[in-house]
């Protein structure tokens, strides 16, 4: 099969910089996950995860502050609820809870990052490849202005 | 062999579809009346919460959206097994009522009217609602726009939201009536039987006293010997918001009374390949095809059948019409044409009884609900449509999660014998050896459009004529003949 | 400025907004002072052979409502895009999709087997199911293609502009009718009219009681609520957040009921139960994921709620089987 594509949404406090120090400590992990930064996990909007699966990830992991240590107080408490919510509609859509992953990691936990981002690799590899727009049913992938947007 | 399309007659939940099949010597080999539309309904009310159906299945009708509404809402509290406070049953009742008026109003006036008021024989170009209001005069004109508007505003007053409404809910109505908005619905309620018996007298003045139209009405074109259904009360008086489904055969003798939850034991459908719309059918006889009489199985669910099916109607002037109508025609009657007549009886009947739950001491009471608390199951709820016996079927889970649907709409009921009734027409007037003209067209319109089938095209149209376009095609599928109708 | 040639045509449609533009009621007849009606199915005849007859872009505006289901609804689409200078997505199964895409969460093969096969009081032992080209003894018929799924009208061909609702609201719809016959600068192209600029909740006049928790949800099948309090904050569904305003409160006002949402998206998002979700993540009160997932458990259908409008115009669509 193709390399699995995942998606990563990190809070920049915490989880960014974790994943930083897995990078300037040079510890390996997958390179199938691309980071994309935000200011707090809070600020993850349900849209871009559905915008990742829609565009090709066949993953997408959430990572923020641990519990407590937000540093906009609680925005990834806010963040937890809305994922396991979206999570749960998604089975509706034909999506196994596996693609979505939600984990705390904090500045220091670079180590922890790079096992977590290996780990999700195979979950994703063995789930298979969810394949984008092409994966949803006949006609969708000719677009319109609906999907455009 | 020709082949005759008439496409598209014109819609019922999408098009309906005419194709009739002439011999080589002319005459008419067969007819077949197709519906090319299927929405799905059945299937994704599956998984949805079983409250949410009443809100979502008014989309298979944007005409008689409050019958599906209240169809649904009743088998809903069937499946929470909850029995609604008195008043909620009167609200739902008169914001039915309005519903009733405004769309016997529209058929009659925009589609029925024309070919008797002007004649079926009148100019084209003038058959229509504006040609009515020519020859009938503006003010007239004006009564109609008004009568229509009433039905939609005692919706409005009463349930808040008339096209694709939200009122039901398991185990009463969503608000009160106040006092205010009684007055208001009153009010348009009188004004509205006034304007019902109006409409009974035109139909007396201009088609019950001119023997060209009543030799229509009774000539054989338009004869159908079927089974009749509807909805009566403890009294076997019309009823269309509550009681048992009565069917009658075709001498008019009481075959089959059931409670909506028994509707399975005598009703079925049949299907057919070269049509999405199945053809219910009575189970005691079974599909014998389309044929009439006392062995078929095949029924009609219209304003004539559900008059015929019962005993009388519940309303003082309603049930002198219905007396002298069937002292006129007999009874059972089944003089398909006829249907007009027992619609303005039925739009009396609407506007009576909406005059009798306005004024009703206990039709502002507070207590319009019953929260469920029983565990959620099964349940059917059946109510008249305009068009024929409604019957919606649902079962949930223990959460009220929608396990399975089943739906019967109106229209439905009629389909075989609409098929029928057109074939028949046809068979009247296409002649050996004589092309297909536009008397042919206008027959078989007249044919269908006394069912009123449900689309909102048959009520709402104002020119009061299906657009038709019939190509007569050769034995060698040449196309002889291209008739159009504008 | 002379008459505008205007066409109205309904796809895998109700029939209600066409109603809608009837209940326009007096104004009807301005309405038709400018405009000359080419092809209005409801009101008028019309036959498609007309339609095709007529120049390309020949119609100014034309209104399409109805989602597009079948092989039919989708060459009258095709056909009305070339005959029109101005397409209009009517109502919200043009827009996106309506209720006729709830269908979007189910197969082709599902409905069929449920409708001929398997519904209670179908009998059909032969498993008759129905075809596109038939064989009879006379001859052969035809019926249009269902297709897999629904679409919206700008997933099959190019749309000039969106009016939101189900139906739209007539008083709307008059505003609407009456800019293109004036003349008045146009919007730009892809724009919503005929509707507001905010969310619902924005213009909601039920009373809320500011900073909103709630602890789970509850359903209107088995609740008694408070007819002045905000549906949310009673812990009901309500899409006041994630649906745009202009319907005139039909449901939370005039109804007593809470809003599901068919006025469409609010301007600048892109997907109603994202949305829907991002709000309600804000609103519930619990941090333990345990509790949050009963919490959401709750709701029992969330995408039957969020997408009860616009399942042919979300983000995602159902997968492949
Ligand atoms: S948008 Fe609503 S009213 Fe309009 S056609 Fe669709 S279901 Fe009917
Ligand atoms: S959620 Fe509903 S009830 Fe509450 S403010 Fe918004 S629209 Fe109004
Ligand atoms: S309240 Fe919501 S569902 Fe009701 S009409 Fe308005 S937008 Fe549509
Ligand atoms: S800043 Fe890291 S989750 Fe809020």
């Amino acid at each position: 099969m193709s390399e699995p594509r995942i998606v990563a949404f990190l809070c920049h406090w915490c989880s960014y910089t974790g994943a930083d120090l897995a990078g300037t400590a040079r510890i390996k992990y997958s390179p199938n996950v691309r980071i994309i930064r935000v200011m707090c996990s809070g600020r993850i909007e349900p849209q871009f995860l559905l915008k990742a699966l829609r565009e090709g990830a066949d993953g997408v992991l959430v990572c923020g502050c641990h519990p407590g240590d937000c540093h906009y107080h609680e925005g990834n408490y806010k963040c937890l609820r809305r994922f396991l919510m979206l999570r749960q509609m998604l089975g509706q859509y034909g999506i196994e809870e596996g693609r979505l992953r939600l984990e705390w990691v904090s500045a220091s936990e670079g180590d922890r990052f790079a096992k977590l981002a290996d780990e999700f690799t195979e979950q994703i590899r063995a789930l298979g490849p969810l394949g984008g727009r092409a994966a949803f049913v006949e006609g969708t992938q000719q677009g319109g202005t609906s999907w455009a947007s | 062999m020709k082949t005759v399309v008439v496409d598209p007659i014109t819609r019922l939940e999408g098009h309906g579809k005419i194709t009739l099949f002439l011999g080589d010597d002319g005459e008419l080999k067969n007819a077949y009346f197709q519906i090319p539309e299927l929405r799905g309904f059945e299937k994704f009310l599956e998984g949805r919460p079983v409250e949410e159906a009443p809100r979502i299945v008014p989309r298979i009708c944007g005409v008689c959206p409050a019958c599906h509404h209240m169809a649904s809402g009743k088998a809903v509290d069937a499946v929470y097994g909850v029995e609604i406070p008195p008043t909620a049953k009167k609200l739902r009742e008169l914001f039915f009522m309005g519903e009733y008026i405004h769309s016997h109003v529209a058929h009659f006036y925009a589609l029925a009217a024309p070919d008797f008021v002007l004649g079926p024989g009148s100019e084209k170009a003038k058959r229509h609602i504006l040609g009515i209001v020519d020859k009938v005069g503006l003010e007239i004109g004006g009564k109609v726009l008004t009568f229509r508007k009433h039905g939609h505003e005692i919706m409005k007053a009463v349930g808040g939201k008339c096209t694709h409404p939200v009122y039901n809910v398991p185990g009463g109505v969503s608000r009160p009536l106040t006092g205010e908005q009684r007055d208001a619905v009153e009010k348009m309620a009188r004004e509205c039987v006034e304007l019902a018996k109006f409409s009974l007298q035109l139909f007396e003045d201009v088609v019950l006293k001119n023997k060209a139209y009543l030799d229509i009405i009774t000539g054989p074109a338009y004869k159908l010997e079927v089974h009749n259904m509807g909805l009566v009360d403890e009294k076997n008086r019309v009823n269309f918001y509550d009681g048992k489904v009565r069917v009658t055969d075709v001498q008019g003798k009481q075959i089959a009374k059931y409670a909506p939850h028994e509707y399975l034991q005598h009703v079925a459908e049949h299907v057919e390949e070269f049509s999405y719309l199945k053809y219910p059918y009575l189970k005691k006889f079974g599909w014998k095809g389309f044929v009439e009489g006392a062995a078929s199985g095949v029924y009609r669910a219209t304003p004539l059948s559900r008059l015929n099916a019962a005993d009388g109607m519940a309303t003082p002037l309603a049930q002198a019409e219905y007396k002298r109508m069937f002292d006129t025609l007999g009874k059972p009657c089944n003089l398909t044409l006829a249907t007009h007549w027992a619609r303005l009886i039925e739009l009396l009947y609407s506007c009576e009884r909406a005059v009798e739950l306005a004024t009703d001491p206990q039709i502002t009471d507070k207590h319009v609900r019953n929260v469920p608390t029983k565990t959620p199951h099964e349940g059917v709820g059946i109510v008249e449509a305009q068009r024929g016996t409604l019957t919606h079927h649902y079962v949930t889970d223990e959460k009220g999660i929608i396990r399975k649907a089943n739906l019967i709409v109106g229209t439905t009921n009629n389909n075989a014998a609409i098929t029928m009734s057109i074939k028949k027409a046809a068979q009247h007037l296409v002649q050996k050896g004589k092309p297909v003209g536009e008397d042919v067209l206008n027959m078989i319109e007249m044919a269908f459009r006394a069912y009123d089938p449900c689309f909102s095209c048959a009520t709402h149209s104002l020119p009061g004529h299906f657009p038709m376009e019939v190509t007569v095609v050769g034995p060698g599928g040449e196309v002889l003949q291209v008739l159009e109708r504008s | 400025m002379g008459k505008l040639n205007v066409g109205v045509y309904w796809a895998a449609s109700c029939g209600g907004c066409d109603v809608a533009i009837l209940d326009i009621h007096e104004k009807v007849l301005k309405v038709k002072e400018a405009c000359d009606f080419f092809l209005w199915p409801i009101a008028m005849d019309f036959k498609y052979a007309d339609v095709e007859a007529l120049p390309d872009k020949h119609l100014d505006l034309v209104l399409f409502n109805g989602a597009v289901r079948n092989s039919e609804n989708k060459h009258l689409a095709e056909l009305l895009r070339k005959k029109s200078k101005l397409l209009v997505a009517f109502g919200s199964c043009a827009h996106t999709g309506g209720i006729p895409a709830l269908a979007n969460f189910t197969t082709k093969q599902g409905i069929f087997e449920r409708a001929y096969l398997t519904s209670d009081s179908t009998d059909n032992p032969q498993k008759v199911i129905p075809k596109t080209k038939v064989k009879v003894p006379e001859g052969e018929l035809t019926i249009p293609e269902f297709f897999e799924r629904v679409f919206a009208l700008d997933q099959v061909v190019d749309v000039d502009y969106y009016v939101p609702g189900c139906p739209p609201n007539p008083e709307r719809i008059w505003e609407v009718l009456a800019a293109v016959v004036t003349g008045a600068p146009l919007p730009p192209k892809g724009s919503v009219i005929g509707a507001g600029t905010k969310a619902l909740c924005d213009t909601c006049e039920r009373k809320r009681t500011g900073d909103k928790k709630i602890t789970g949800f509850k359903r209107v099948a088995t609740t008694d609520w408070d007819p002045e309090v905000c549906f949310l904050d009673q812990g009901l569904v309500c899409l006041g957040p994630c649906t745009r305003d202009g319907c005139g409160l039909q449901c939370v006002q005039h109804s007593n009921m809470p809003c599901r949402g068919c006025y469409g998206l609010p301007p600048d998002i892109s997907d109603q139960g994202a949305k829907m979700i991002a709000a309600l993540g804000s609103l519930i009160d619990a941090k333990d994921p345990e509790e949050i997932a009963r919490i959401a458990g709750e709701l029992p259908d969330q995408a039957g709620y969020y997408y009860r409008f616009s399942a042919a115009a979300g983000l995602l669509e159902r997968r492949k089987a």
